[in-house]
């Protein structure tokens, strides 16, 4: 728009994945304004887009989502202006946002650079624990956890972020899983990553759903088309490998910058409340375009 | 004799939790599992093999895949 302004707008609905109304409006519109937070913007306004079936849905489910995602823009300092509406067999719901950011500043999901380290904000595991849910398998507490996690804007993460001119490289980790994403990051550069699995945050009451088989049919796609780009170390427990490639829904920010800031932001994030940010990994030259699961 | 489960058509996780059903409910023996998708066959064989049963055979038959798992 200017030298010194630009805009982005963004676009993301999905279907249920919990089955309170209220909690999963606040879910849609956090991942929706997600979008804008892994870029380094700043989102300004927002519009709903809802698929709802009037025939056969109360009312009220339609107006509490819409709450859910009201009281979540609001967190955000967005303003609701105007939405669009269609009625169809299966619900959907999610925001059209458009937010401001300096054009040099814009944060791409790829151009990690050798000595960078990742952070990744939010524990791993939801696909997992939502698939999970729907076999009425997962406890209550742990649906909690999960719903907490799903609701949390990465605006505050990102607001930390974007004190750094040094971060090279951001996404949020959604449907492809970590690895997923994590590979979009280097592929077709000169460089590779190791991941500590260890080190990554995750859900650890989802170990004996992994092992059981309950997991999300994204999670075997994610696995399948990026495997090549993967080589699994000994110590990385096997489990953890597929949580590793679960398809998150408003997962958290995967950053990529200079190691020795990269500690600096993550103790910024603990004292501001973002408990499960990490370090994860790093960029490193070898193996080119391999992430490395140690 | 072995009992079949028909989870065609339907989506993760209820092939699992059907199979984890069946298996509660035998003590051993065979089951065959009757599946349509990839993930479905992935995390049946998984289930199985997480309770203590052995995945006997896979055998596609036509759009579908039959797992047949035994234990004892």
């Amino acid at each position: 728009m200017r030298e010194d302004l630009a805009i982005i707008q963004t676009l993301d609905f999905f279907t249920p994945i919990v089955d309170d109304p209220y909690t999963f409006g606040q879910v849609a519109a956090a991942n929706s304004l997600s979008d804008v937070y892994a870029m380094g913007g700043v989102p300004i306004t927002a519009m709903n887009i809802i698929c709802f079936p009037i025939n056969t849905m109360k009312i009220d489910i339609l107006r509490e989502i819409l709450l859910g995602g009201l009281d979540k823009m609001r967190e955000a300092g967005v303003l609701l202006v105007g939405g669009h509406s269609v009625e169809d067999d299966e619900l959907k719901y999610g925001l059209s946002v458009t937010g401001t950011i300096h054009p040099d500043r814009v944060l791409l999901n790829r151009g990690a650079r050798v000595g960078d380290a990742l952070i990744l904000t939010k524990p791993l595991g939801t696909g997992i624990i939502n698939t999970a849910l729907k076999g009425h398998l997962a406890s209550e507490a742990l649906v909690e956890k999960a719903i907490r996690c799903m609701t949390e804007l990465n605006k505050k993460a990102a607001d930390l972020m974007t004190q750094f001119p040094t971060v090279h490289a951001c996404t949020d980790v959604t449907g492809f899983g970590l690895l997923g994403h994590a590979a979009e990051m280097i592929e077709g550069s000169d460089v590779g990553m190791v991941i500590r699995s260890a080190s990554v945050p995750v859900f650890h009451e989802i170990k004996e759903f992994v092992e059981m088989g309950i997991m999300p049919g994204g999670l075997n796609r994610n696995r399948k088309f990026r495997m090549e780009m993967v080589d699994i170390g000994p110590n990385c427990l096997p489990w953890l490998v597929d949580v590793f490639f679960d398809p998150q829904t408003s997962g958290g920010l995967l950053i990529a910058m200079p190691s020795k800031e990269a500690e600096v932001l993550v103790n910024k994030m603990h004292d501001k409340g973002i408990q499960d940010a990490a370090v994860i990994g790093e960029v490193v030259t070898e193996p080119k375009g391999k992430i490395i699961v140690s | 004799m072995s009992t079949k489960i028909d989870a065609r058509g339907l989506s993760c996780p209820q092939p699992v939790l059907m199979t984890l059903d069946e298996i509660k409910a035998v003590s051993g023996g065979e089951i065959e599992v009757l599946v349509d998708t990839e993930t479905a066959k992935e995390n049946v064989s998984r289930a199985a093999t997480s309770q203590g049963w052995e995945v006997a055979d896979v055998a596609e038959e036509g759009d579908a895949v039959r797992i047949t798992i035994r234990k004892g």
